[in-house]
């Protein structure tokens, strides 16, 4: 078991938060996927001591939900709004720009291991589209004349040290993300 | 005449200024409400809010003094309040201004609804990809706890009530209820069976359980500062309080307009509010309330009788926004968030991105939503790729026609209402792509799939 300490340590506080233990399946898989990046059948079976049901239990709502992954993705995690309001604004033009200066194909991880390219359904910011979700942050309005601007962003903070660390400010993609 | 907004939800948050924090949230008025609703008995609070005639935001509008009223109170068991901020019904983007915004609002409303209903506890269920937005509210839990207006002993009543936010996974079905609160308890979120899962009878748990959209928590908030009565002036009879109507898609000024309800049109909103039409286009359809909203063409008259008795003939620009007018017309208000299509748009993409969506988000529970939202999404599919039938167009229809009202929950009904809905109106533009692409003629360019 190679979660953090902290990641531990928090289990049974968040637990305690319910009247029911297995409530705390989602919070503890969010918890470490937040930490390890991706969700193991240790941790699987580690959720299901905690929560007292089953590992298989536990496996059948890693697989329910399209937010819980069971592999490593890239070192950035790029969801393009796919549904018809972001669509409308080009959401699939930019797909396709960034497909190509990511060099990534849709729905899989580039050879560099640095992009994760998806396509996700609707994420509740449609006044804004095309949206883009870069793991913590929101990024709004990323017409697709905006793609290769938004691209070299997007790899630029593969160089940041403190990407992700930040204290969000209002109206940024880190505060609406 | 001209429409002009009648911000209530948004009045604060719109302010430049204006932060989330607790301080600044009572500098203007924040939390009085609740006390005023503290100093009355629970069941009056309830009737406050039944005769400010608010229907729920959430996108089926039932009354929410209604839906508090259905809770089981003989079984002894406690009672649950679970707020639905599982914003997720495409076009809609509401929920979330609150959220990141202002919430404080929302959890105001969550105390005061809480003690109406005496729920022993709180959970906000909150879209897995509102990230920080789940920060924001554990925050402002905290700072409200901090001051007796949550958890232990609200404002000195002896009453207590804690609240949880509780993340979500990105699936569009646990926005139902019932599948909420399967989503809830640990599980995955399939929709339970109504009868006997009334959630106001057998809810998380198997507790009574009040589940309320985040927006509705805010309008009780305001049922309360002004009195339920006061309220129900607000808007028109049968529909009161404001609608917050999400504009998305092909306007000049997507955004968020908040009208006071039936006090404007949806010509006076997209024309007035979001400056009508991208240059050089021309508007071709709307999607009202939300995706899984009957859609409507720009070009149609609807007529028909309002429940009060009132005969109409109304071009689309002359619907008012209301609920009763719109559902008048065929469709629903749901939750408000309109997806405007202008003549850019190759209808059949427009259809089958929608349908794409379902399949998706189907749970995959009942046959018939399961097998045919994929049908529906293949067979619309393929008519953009060139392997489209003139016979596909009916076919359509008829998938769609064997799903709804043959599920356990509404994705169903939601599943089927587009096509049901947009193939009668657009079956030639239909039969035209399927037609253009047999003969290799071009197509339009803007790709929806």
């Amino acid at each position: 078991m190679s979660l953090k300490p902290s990641t531990l340590s928090q289990a049974d506080t968040i637990i305690a938060q319910y009247p029911q233990k297995r409530s705390a399946t989602m919070p503890l898989l969010h918890l470490v996927q937040e930490d390890r990046g991706f969700i193991t059948q240790e941790d699987m079976a580690w959720v299901a001591e905690k929560v007292g049901v089953t590992p298989m239990q536990v496996l059948e709502v890693v697989t329910f939900y399209p937010m819980f992954r069971q592999q490593a993705i890239g070192r950035r995690h790029v969801k393009v709004c796919r549904t018809l309001s972001c669509a409308l604004r080009g959401s699939y033009a930019l797909m396709e720009s960034l497909e190509k200066s990511l060099n990534c194909p849709r729905g899989e991880t580039s050879a560099d291991g640095n992009f994760t390219l998806e396509f996700v359904e609707c994420i509740a910011d449609c006044g804004c589209g095309p949206v883009v979700q870069v793991d913590h942050a929101l990024h709004e309005n990323v017409a697709p004349e905006k793609a290769s601007e938004f691209s070299e962003q997007i790899k630029n903070s593969l160089k940041d040290s403190n990407y992700g660390k930040n204290q969000p400010k209002p109206g940024t993609p880190e505060w609406n993300g | 005449m001209s429409a002009v907004e009648r911000p209530l939800i948004y009045a604060n948050l719109r302010k430049p200024g204006y932060t989330i924090d607790i301080d600044c949230y009572i500098k203007h008025g924040g939390y009085e409400a609740l006390k005023k609703a503290v100093a009355m008995k629970p069941d009056e609070v309830c009737k406050e809010v039944e005769i400010s005639g608010l229907r729920g935001r959430g996108g089926a509008g039932f009354p929410t003094g209604m839906k508090w009223k259905f809770l089981d109170r003989k079984s002894g068991k406690p009672c649950y309040l679970v707020v639905n901020a599982d914003e997720s019904e495409p076009g809609t983007f509401k929920d979330r201004q609150i959220i990141y915004k202002d919430p404080h609002q929302m959890l105001e409303g969550i105390a005061i609804t809480a003690w109406a209903i005496q729920a022993k506890q709180t959970f906000i269920y909150i879209r897995g990809e509102f990230q920080h937005g789940a920060k924001i509210l554990e925050n402002a839990i905290a700072e409200a706890k901090a001051k007796g207006f949550l958890g232990n002993n609200i404002l000195g009543s002896g009453y207590s009530c804690d609240v949880v936010v509780h993340r979500g996974g990105g699936c569009y079905v646990c926005g139902e209820e019932t599948g909420l609160i399967e989503s809830l308890e640990g599980k995955r979120g399939y929709p339970r069976i109504k009868p006997p899962y009334f959630p106001a009878v057998l809810g998380v748990y198997n507790c009574p359980t009040i589940v309320n959209n985040a927006e509705t928590m805010a309008q009780v908030k305001h049922v309360l500062a002004f009195g339920g009565a006061e309220f129900a002036k607000i808007g028109i009879p049968g529909d009161s309080g404001t609608h917050i109507w999400g504009v998305s898609g092909l306007v000049k000024r997507p955004g968020l307009y908040e009208i006071e309800a039936g006090k404007a049109t949806f010509g006076q909103l997209l024309y007035d509010f979001c400056g009508g039409p991208l240059d050089g286009r021309t508007f071709k359809a709307i999607i009202p309330g939300g995706s899984s909203t009957k859609i409507l063409k720009f070009g149609e008259r609807f007529k028909g009788k309002l429940p009060n008795g009132q005969e109409f003939d109304w071009a689309l620009e002359d619907i008012p926004l209301d609920s009763n007018s719109i559902a008048a017309c065929g469709t629903g208000l749901g939750t408000g968030g309109t997806i405007v299509i202008d003549d850019s748009v190759e209808m059949i993409q427009a259809l089958s991105n929608l349908n794409a969506f379902y399949a998706h988000e189907t749970c995959g529970q009942c046959t018939p939503c399961r097998e045919g939202s994929l049908w529906l999404s293949r067979v619309s599919k393929r008519i953009t790729t060139g392997g489209g039938l003139e016979s596909d167009v009916p076919l359509l229809l008829d998938i769609a026609n064997q799903v709804a009202g043959r599920t356990i929950c509404a994705h169903g009904e939601a599943v089927a209402w587009p096509v049901q809905s947009a193939v009668p109106k657009f079956k030639d533009e239909y039969l035209d792509s399927i037609k253009r692409r047999q003969k290799g003629e071009s197509v339009p360019t803007l790709k929806l799939i």
